[in-house]
């Protein structure tokens, strides 16, 4: 086998995610567009599609699948996506490094936490935190809409910023989800 | 031998061109097997008519197997050579057992490899062969009713299977000699039945109650396209568990001490099972237990008393539910509807408290021992090809997140739970010495933070690492998961090029040099002649390469120079010379001789369909 063969060997998906999926490169998607294309291409690229067709061409087939899931994965989710559209202008998030916020959202972060630690003493502490997931929620949901001015704008250190933001109100809606599990394993007899 | 008949996926075949596929339910406690005949799906009935095989094996005088009802029968007079439950232990280590199988009443052994073997009369056995004997069982059933080889099968198993658990299972259908088209999780096989005959479209929930395990699956139905939005559940909790509740309550009645011996338990679970029975039908129920060897206990036992012993369960099932809900993104009241799966969904009080808990009465209409191997078999009959034009697309996720032990014997998770497969993601990791020429890697599943806590897949060497200062070295560590939640894992140094890879096999699991091993093992099969079948495996297997690859060839061969079709033709010719000549190891040389000559022809293929799909799309946007 010469090199170039083996070079065949591969699936040929050099796209982005966009192209992959052939959306328009942008922040706005529009979902059922999006799930239609994804079904479209698993229609085409599941292994199951190729369920009789051999070793070879199945073990293909899951490579090309499990990149249109990847694409699908990154484009429904608000916050991945925002990151992704930055990282095809070039603009790495480095959640170890760009840690520095203004004062003002750090302590707004601060209140958040505090709050989901006095709904774990509330005399009904589920529904207390169902109140600060919801509060956390829309403000999540703000900040989405603020990234996608500042990027539409051009602006990609404004950005960068709001997403940064973003991934700081994501892991306080996991923990948020943590809690309340660990509340319903709390009252498990 | 015949000519064989070609159909591309896609294309419409032959009309009187169908492939024998069947849907199988491997269940705890029953298994069945079904197909799809004139459209319409119909579990397989033994000669005695009856369709659930206990999925009980027992080993008699002569060590041979012995399946389903009479196996069950023997099982209280023989309890140490009578294996039922046995899924339980699939994929399982010998470390496992004694949360797993505290109340399963075998004579362990520590096998090789941490691979538990359970001593019987028949020698010493692993849950993938007994589950293999369940499978051949039913996959002789099933030729015997069709008449003919079958072309392969759709296995189902919990969504809630781990990476062993699912390997485990695909290796025992390898034992039993069927082609497994794939693994499908059981609520998904469910929605398949009902979705597809009432054409239904929204988000519905699978609710599983087994003899042995609970799933809680939410699914969206929409466009022929089955996709899980989230999955939960606990793989050791089922009807079982209300027997046992049962039993004891009446061993603290009648006074029956604890260690009562594997002969009087075994008797004791029986009636719980009864008393349960009996009252999915009526409020109140007689019972009578025997205490000692000629004495017994007579009483009574209510519909209320009963549901106070099993709602403790139920709360842990609904506890699932509401988690699930909550990983799908989704109310209780956005349910459009609820499947019942599983025997144990006959109890009225699961089905009122299920019913309660969503708001709606649960589905109920097709029989729950029955609807998941309805589903398996519709799934099959579209992978076997027999409904050309139906675009029926089943996407899972994987039940359980998959990670890798980083120093301090944490666990940084690769893929999280509830991604959909399958999928691909790669992490890269460092050096922690100077001049590190190795690294080992553990593979773990679950969703604990301490390696401990999690399942432990597979270790593995990445070596040959060439000297570098601590953190200079890059290594990317790729987890790929297959259609079936299967995964395999490589490593590569990125600055050499180095490279490791394995298919993960379970630390505790079983390699394929002991699955050949009992392939030819003649131990069970006495009867037959083994070469003679290992013949007759690879003559099948050369059919269905010479079948993929002809209608390859029909569709595109025009992506071939004359050369390179030469060179398939002339590997093809081989194949088809040693086919029906009498040696098996000359026709799988000849197969493996075909796959190399057209592999850079499946891989052109595949890029072709991905370009005309991305046009498809495109051309549809500007329509």
């Amino acid at each position: 086998m010469t090199e170039g063969d083996r070079a065949t060997l591969e699936l040929d998906l050099k796209q982005n995610h966009f192209e992959l999926l052939g959306l328009p490169q942008r922040f706005r998607i529009d979902p059922g567009a999006l799930s239609q294309a994804y079904r479209h291409m698993q229609s085409a690229l599941h292994p199951d599609r190729f369920a009789r067709a051999g070793d070879q061409a199945r073990r293909l087939a899951v490579q090309g699948a499990a990149q249109v899931n990847e694409a699908y994965a990154v484009l429904r989710d608000d916050g991945r996506r925002a990151r992704y559209l930055l990282e095809l202008h070039g603009v790495a998030v480095d959640e170890e490094r760009d840690t520095a916020q203004d004062p003002e959202f750090l302590m707004e972060q601060m209140e958040l936490r505090e709050a989901l630690e006095a709904a774990e003493q509330d005399p009904r502490p589920l529904e207390a935190v169902e109140r600060v997931r919801a509060d956390i929620g829309a403000r999540h949901k703000a900040l989405l809409q603020a990234f996608e001015q500042a990027f539409e704008a051009g602006d990609l250190a404004a950005a960068k910023a709001e997403v940064l933001k973003i991934r700081f109100f994501e892991r306080l809606r996991q923990e948020a989800t943590a809690l309340a599990e660990r509340l319903e394993d709390r009252d498990l007899p | 031998m015949a000519l064989l008949q070609i159909c591309e996926p896609g294309m419409s075949p032959d009309p009187h061109q169908h492939r024998l596929a069947v849907g199988i339910d491997l269940g705890t406690t029953n298994s069945l097997v079904a197909t799809v005949r004139d459209g319409e799906p119909q579990v397989l009935r033994d000669a005695e008519g009856r369709m659930l095989l206990p999925s009980v094996v027992h080993y008699g005088e002569d060590g041979a197997p012995l399946v389903g009802h009479e196996a069950r029968r023997r099982a209280a007079l023989d309890p140490l050579n009578t294996l039922s439950s046995i899924k339980r232990l699939m994929g399982r280590g010998v470390a496992d057992l004694k949360t797993v199988a505290g109340h399963i009443p075998y004579d362990f052994v520590a096998g090789e490899g941490g691979v538990p073997r359970i001593r019987t009369r028949g020698g010493e056995v692993t849950p993938v062969e007994v589950s293999a004997e369940i499978l051949r069982v039913l996959r002789e059933r099933a030729e015997a009713r069709l008449g003919g080889d079958l072309n392969g099968a759709v296995i189902t198993v919990p969504a809630y299977f781990d990476d062993a658990q699912r390997q485990a299972t695909k290796d025992a259908a390898r034992l039993a000699g069927l082609n497994v088209y794939r693994l499908l999780n059981e609520p998904t096989a469910a929605a398949v039945a009902y979705g597809l005959d009432r054409g239904q479209e929204g988000v519905i929930a699978v609710y599983d109650l087994g003899g042995g395990t609970f799933d809680i699956s939410i699914l969206r139905l929409n466009q022929g396209v089955f996709e899980v939005l989230a999955t939960g559940g606990d793989s050791a909790l089922g009807g079982d568990d209300f027997d046992r509740a049962i039993a004891a309550w009446m061993m603290q009645e009648a006074g029956i001490e604890g260690d009562t011996g594997h002969h009087r338990m075994r008797q004791l679970m029986m009636d719980a099972c009864k008393v349960k029975e009996a009252l999915t039908e009526q409020d109140e129920t007689e019972l009578k237990v025997a205490v000692s060897d000629s004495g017994y206990w007579s009483g009574c036992m209510t519909c209320r008393q009963m549901n106070e012993l099993i709602d403790p369960l139920i709360d842990k099932t609904l506890t699932a539910c509401r988690r699930a809900l909550r990983d799908a993104g989704v109310q209780a009241d956005e349910i459009l509807d609820v499947v019942m799966v599983g025997g144990s969904t006959r109890v009225p009080r699961v089905r009122q408290r299920v019913g309660e808990f969503f708001g709606r009465d649960p589905r109920v209409d097709i029989d729950p021992d029955q609807v998941v191997a309805v589903g398996a078999a519709l799934q099959a009959d579209v992978l076997a090809g027999n409904q050309p034009g139906d675009d029926m697309l089943l996407l899972d996720v994987i039940p359980l997140s998959l990670g890798i032990e980083t120093m301090g014997g944490l666990v940084e998770h690769i893929i999280p739970r509830n991604t959909t497969i399958p999928v691909s993601r790669a992490q890269e990791f460092t050096t922690f010495k100077d001049g590190q020429g190795a690294m080992s890697l553990h593979v773990v599943q679950g969703e604990r933070d301490l390696v401990d806590h999690n399942r432990s897949l597979a270790r593995f060497t990445l070596s040959g690492i060439p000297p570098m200062v601590a953190g200079a070295a890059r290594v990317r560590v790729t987890y790929q998961v297959d259609a079936d939640g299967l995964l395999s894992v490589t490593a590569r140094e990125m600055v050499s090029g180095v490279q490791a890879g394995i298919e993960v096999k379970p630390s505790y699991g079983l390699t394929d040099g002991e699955i050949e091993h009992m392939l030819t093992d003649s131990r069970s099969h006495a009867q037959e002649d083994m070469e003679a079948r290992r013949l007759r495996e690879q003559q099948v297997e050369a059919n269905r390469v010479l079948e993929a690859l002809d209608a390859a060839l029909e569709a595109d061969a025009h992506l071939l120079t004359p050369e390179e079709r030469a060179t398939i033709d002339a590997a093809r010719s081989r194949l088809e010379a040693v086919r029906g000549e009498g040696d098996p190891q000359a026709i799988a040389d000849a197969i493996r001789h075909l796959e190399k000559a057209s592999e850079s022809f499946v891989a052109r293929r595949m890029n072709e369909s991905v370009r005309q799909a991305m046009s498809g799309h495109r051309v549809e946007e500007f329509d």
